[in-house]
């Protein structure tokens, strides 16, 4: 028999980062303003995992993928109208606030209950897929614990690549300092792969696909239970958008070569 | 940056979103057809955007780079949106509301981009309204995307009607595209000589099969049809020189040249053999009618979303106008609000955008309406068929019942369970329909595209001098270039105003047109912020204008109301439209309202977005009322003679020595008396003594009302001017200019 490989990848939905976003206080402590109405995308270190998982589970008969997702369920609805038609998956949405702010262990305790409680899942064939990064404000260890949680201690972060062998052993590519790669070989599954970008292209939208995920997708949202997350003391001082300028240019006769001199320049005189 | 308190927030808070727009567009409840808008948006705002930028609106020609546009419609799903599931598709049921969201996405960002999505499903149409099951399976299954594990190329197809002068833009009804018997066997199936000459044909670069409208040159066959020609058919099949347009480049026009031999089982809808000669079961007349009644609709809605797609780019320039200048510091109110200082600038946004939403709001309608009508047209055409009813006129005249059924169904109060009963006869709710979608057709045409591409003109000025560049973000010097070829084809603004000038005095339409003025009443006293109250006057003065118009005469003796009479039943058209485009705004908000709350999205801020809108709906039921009340007075009191200083109205006028003498038993008269003559026979300096006209007094009286109505609706533009300047928007438009 093939690998068959049980895929869930954990991704949250994030504004679309074209979106102005500014830091605000509210009730519930620190939040980004107007994000409810903002168009949201799923977060796309994430998507690169999801789009990874649907090649790898395509590679391998018989896998299948899950995509476990916290945040406003109507908010879901309307990503899910995009993300599902570029990969064939089963969602399993949880009814949660919006907002990268919450205590990363009450997030992490959500999102491994609901693993753990999935039907028909063989956590022996488990690797549990996400993002390195959130494209918005990651806490940079979710991932981690719930793998944790799971009880899965081979852990690989910045992912690029994984290369699975006949025997169900597999080599993973991870982005370490200097823009070079660790190369890791695993025994086989369970494992936690937090995703970089990946190799892959977003797939392009499928309306077949979509028409097939969403016989499951819209019964999954509409049975999604409302969720709270303990703030565990959790309390932030402040909150502010790292500083950044953005200078546009509109170049057309560079080569690529002199795009690099003048970037190194730039970076030499920061 | 620290943080801040977020204050209670009663204005909308961003620009309206894919949650609001389902709700008031009514496909919230239709994940395939939000699926096929993702897509479309993807393609849209990804694919021909970078074309758009690149310039490849720079040539006529077909090129690889618009092929790809092509293929991308393909793998995205959109070129699938025209067909069945069991043809390749995935949307289930009448597809006029899918397809003109597509059309509307596209054109966001480039009206050609979405007129070539279009030309295929144009070409189909003839096949999908009217032809036989072999036709449509043949047809739509080869033009369906490949399925996976398939290796073919989709066919795509060109529809041709327009012919060269002398009969471009004449009637219709008139082709010069010629058919005649080739060969007829005994006992086999007759072949067909086809010779056409288009012109503008759309999608004819790349078409592998095109549906033509021709006229029989043969006494063996009557009438006309609409014929399909294959590439492959014996014969000529040239695709003609591109034509040199300056809009629209992302899709192909040309003026091809059809010399083709084709078995006469590619007449559509089939033929029937009646005495020696070919009956072709459709004429070509009743062909595009059933075609272009719905294909229009998207057209309609491809300048709508220029207008709406105009108000992110304006909002970003007029906010960033003087950032970088001296003088312009952050957090000075010149560097933060830029030209928004000036309520000159957010007034006539305003107006763009309420035009906008007034626009698209007509077309979902519309759209929606052909989406509910479909079914019942297919149950009509299946009760006559049995009745042994078929055909044009028979139905027609069969379908007389059901009017009167209809008016006696509009006449009865809500609850009359004679109502109930009637409102159940899908004939009756036929018949309604269709007198409604007769209307609401071209009217989306006309006036979303002719009006539409005056806005947009207005959209361009608000951007100065780079409203004209290539760098104008958001293309709009090319939207408001586009916008005036989709007021031209598929029908120009002339047939669409002849179109209405029938469609819109059925007494069936007038009879709903009746109850909607309740209706408007009704809203008016639960909502009194939509301007709804404003519009039901308006829509009282046009109803009294046509009646009297209809009964009266110009001094001539010649009636007013008359087919030949354009510059009075065109006008009033015009009129009817404003109207029309306003009551569906307003009704898109109202559903809003209703069922906002249900959607945890469109509930965030929901009373500051339906107050913008509503605010929206106000301004633009004042500007229709402004345009009605002009043309409806010009209308009323244009035909009639003024009045002359001559013997004949000197009876009508006080003598100065009169007034001297009433002035002691009513004082004050004077002050009142408007035209005097002096001793010496000399009057005031004007054209005449002032005129009047039978009914005048009831037209005023209600025009002074209509008048009246517009109280508040300038305070509504001051609201949405004020929310113009203070909502949020994006850092960047979400496509590359």
């Amino acid at each position: 028999m093939a690998n068959v490989l049980h895929i869930v990848v954990c991704a949250g939905i994030v504004p679309d980062p074209l979106q102005t976003l500014e830091p605000v206080t509210g009730p519930n402590g620190p939040g980004l303003k107007n994000e409810m109405v903002l168009p949201a995308v799923l977060d796309p270190w994430a998507a690169s995992s999801l789009y990874e998982a649907a090649n790898l589970a395509g590679k391998n008969p018989g896998s299948k993928v899950w995509l476990v997702s916290l945040g406003p369920k109507a908010k879901l609805q309307q990503v899910m109208m995009t993300v599902a038609q570029k990969v064939a998956f089963e969602l399993v949405p949880i009814d949660g606030p919006i907002g990268g702010f919450p205590d990363a262990h009450s997030t992490a305790a959500v999102l491994a209950d609901a693993i753990a409680a999935l039907p028909g899942l063989d956590r022996n064939r488990l690797l549990l897929f996400g993002g390195w990064e959130s494209a918005t404000r990651g806490a940079g260890v979710t991932l981690q614990i719930v793998g944790e949680r799971l009880g899965i201690t081979d852990q690989f972060q910045g992912v690029d690549q994984i290369d699975l062998n006949e025997d169900g052993s597999f080599e993973v590519l991870e982005r370490i300092e200097g823009g070079r790669h660790q190369v890791s070989a695993c025994a086989g599954t369970p494992a936690v792969l937090g995703w970089a970008t990946g190799n892959l292209a977003e797939p392009r939208n499928n309306p077949q696909v979509g028409m097939a995920n969403m016989r499951t997708i819209m019964p999954a949202l509409q049975k999604a239970k409302p969720t709270t997350l303990a703030a565990n003391g959790l309390r932030y001082v402040s909150v502010s958008l790292p500083k950044q300028q953005r200078t546009t240019r509109v170049v057309k006769d560079m080569t690529p070569d002199q795009i690099a001199a003048e970037l190194a320049e730039w970076i030499g005189a920061e | 940056m620290g943080t801040v308190s977020l204050p209670e927030v009663k204005t909308m808070l961003a620009l309206p979103g894919d949650a609001v727009r389902q709700i008031q567009w009514r496909f919230s409840d239709r994940f395939d057809i939000q699926m096929l808008v993702q897509s479309s948006r993807s393609v849209a705002r990804g694919t021909v955007a970078r074309m758009v930028a690149a310039g490849e609106r720079n040539t006529h020609e077909w090129t690889p780079a618009k092929n790809e546009m092509l293929e991308a419609f393909d793998r995205s799903g959109i070129t699938a949106a025209f067909m069945e599931p069991e043809e390749g598709g995935f949307i289930v049921g009448p597809k006029n509301l899918a397809l003109s969201l597509a059309a509307f996405e596209l054109a966001w960002v480039d009206g050609g981009a979405a007129t070539a999505s279009l030309a295929s499903f144009l070409a189909l149409a003839p096949i999908h309204e009217r032809g036989t099951q072999e036709q449509v399976t043949r047809y739509k299954t080869l033009a369906a995307p490949p399925q996976p594990g398939e290796d073919r190329t989709p066919w795509r197809g060109a529809f041709a009607l327009t012919e060269p002068i002398p009969y471009v833009g004449v009637d219709t009804g008139m082709l010069s595209g010629k058919l005649r018997v080739a060969e007829w066997k005994d006992g086999e199936e007759p072949w067909l000589q086809v010779d056409k000459r288009g012109r503008f044909i759309t999608g004819i670069a790349f078409a592998n099969f095109v549906t033509a409208a021709v006229m029989s040159d043969d006494a063996r066959i009557k009438g006309s049809c609409v014929i399909i020609m294959e590439e492959g058919d014996e014969g000529t099949f040239d695709r003609g020189t591109p034509t040199k347009k300056l809009v629209h480049q992302l899709s192909s026009t040309g003026d091809p040249i059809f010399n083709m031999k084709v078995p006469a089982s590619r007449i559509i809808g089939g033929y029937t053999v009646k005495d020696g000669v070919i009956v072709p079961n459709y004429n070509h007349g009743e062909v595009i009618e059933a075609v272009f009644r719905r294909t229009r609709v998207p057209v309609g809605l491809m300048t709508a979303a220029k207008l709406l797609s105009a108000v992110e780019p304006v909002i970003r320039y007029q906010r960033e106008r003087f950032r970088g200048a001296e003088g312009s510091r952050p957090g000075s109110l010149r560097y933060e609000q830029g030209i928004q200082q000036r309520e000159d600038a957010l007034h006539r946004l305003v107006d763009v955008w309420a035009t906008g939403e007034a626009a698209t709001s007509l077309g979902f309608a519309a759209a929606r309406l052909f989406d509910a009508l479909d079914p019942l047209e297919k149950h009509k055409t299946a009760v006559l068929k049995e009745q042994g009813i078929q055909g044009g006129r028979s139905e027609m005249k069969a379908l007389k019942e059901s009017e009167q059924r209809a008016l006696e169904m509009l006449s009865l109060k809500e609850g009359d369970p004679r109502r109930a009963e009637l409102e159940a006869d899908p004939l009756v709710q036929y018949v309604l329909m269709d007198a409604e979608g007769n209307v609401l057709c071209p009217a989306t045409k006309l006036w979303n595209t002719g009006h539409g591409a005056n806005m947009m003109r207005e959209a361009v000025s608000l951007m100065g001098g780079y409203g004209i560049t290539e760098d104008c973000p958001g293309f709009l010097a090319n939207k408001w270039m586009d916008a005036q070829l989709e007021a031209t084809y598929e029908g120009p603004e002339a047939v669409q105003r002849r179109q209405l000038t029938v469609t819109m005095t059925s007494e069936v339409f007038l009879a709903q047109f009746r109850a909607w003025t309740l209706a408007m009443r009704r809203i008016a006293s639960d909502r009194p912020g939509t301007g709804a109250c404003t519009l039901a006057s308006a829509m009282n003065l046009w109803l009294w204008t046509l009646n009297y118009l209809q009964k009266s005469t110009d001094p001539a003796g010649n009636k007013l109301y008359h087919g030949q009479r354009q510059g009075v039943t065109f006008a009033l058209a015009d009129a009817l439209c404003w109207l029309l485009a306003s009551r569906c705004q307003i009704l898109d908000v109202l559903e809003l309202d209703a069922r906002g709350a249900e959607d945890a999205v469109a509930a965030e801020g929901l009373a500051g977005t339906v107050q913008f809108l509503s605010d929206l709906c106000h301004t633009q039921a004042a500007q229709a009322a402004g345009e009605v009340s002009r043309i409806c007075g010009e209308l009323v009191f244009g035909y009639n003679q003024h009045p002359a200083w001559d013997e004949a109205e000197h009876r009508n006028c006080f003598l100065a020595s009169e007034l001297e003498e009433l002035e002691e038993t009513m004082p004050g008269i004077s002050a009142m008396a408007v035209d005097v003559l002096a001793a010496d026979g000399s009057h005031p300096q004007k054209a005449g003594p002032c005129a009047g006209c039978a009914g005048s007094s009831e037209f005023l009286r209600m025009q002074n009302k209509l008048t009246t109505c517009l109280s508040g609706s300038r305070l509504a533009k001051d609201r949405a001017a004020d929310t113009v300047s203070k909502v949020m928007i994006p850092e960047a438009l979400d496509y590359p200019a």
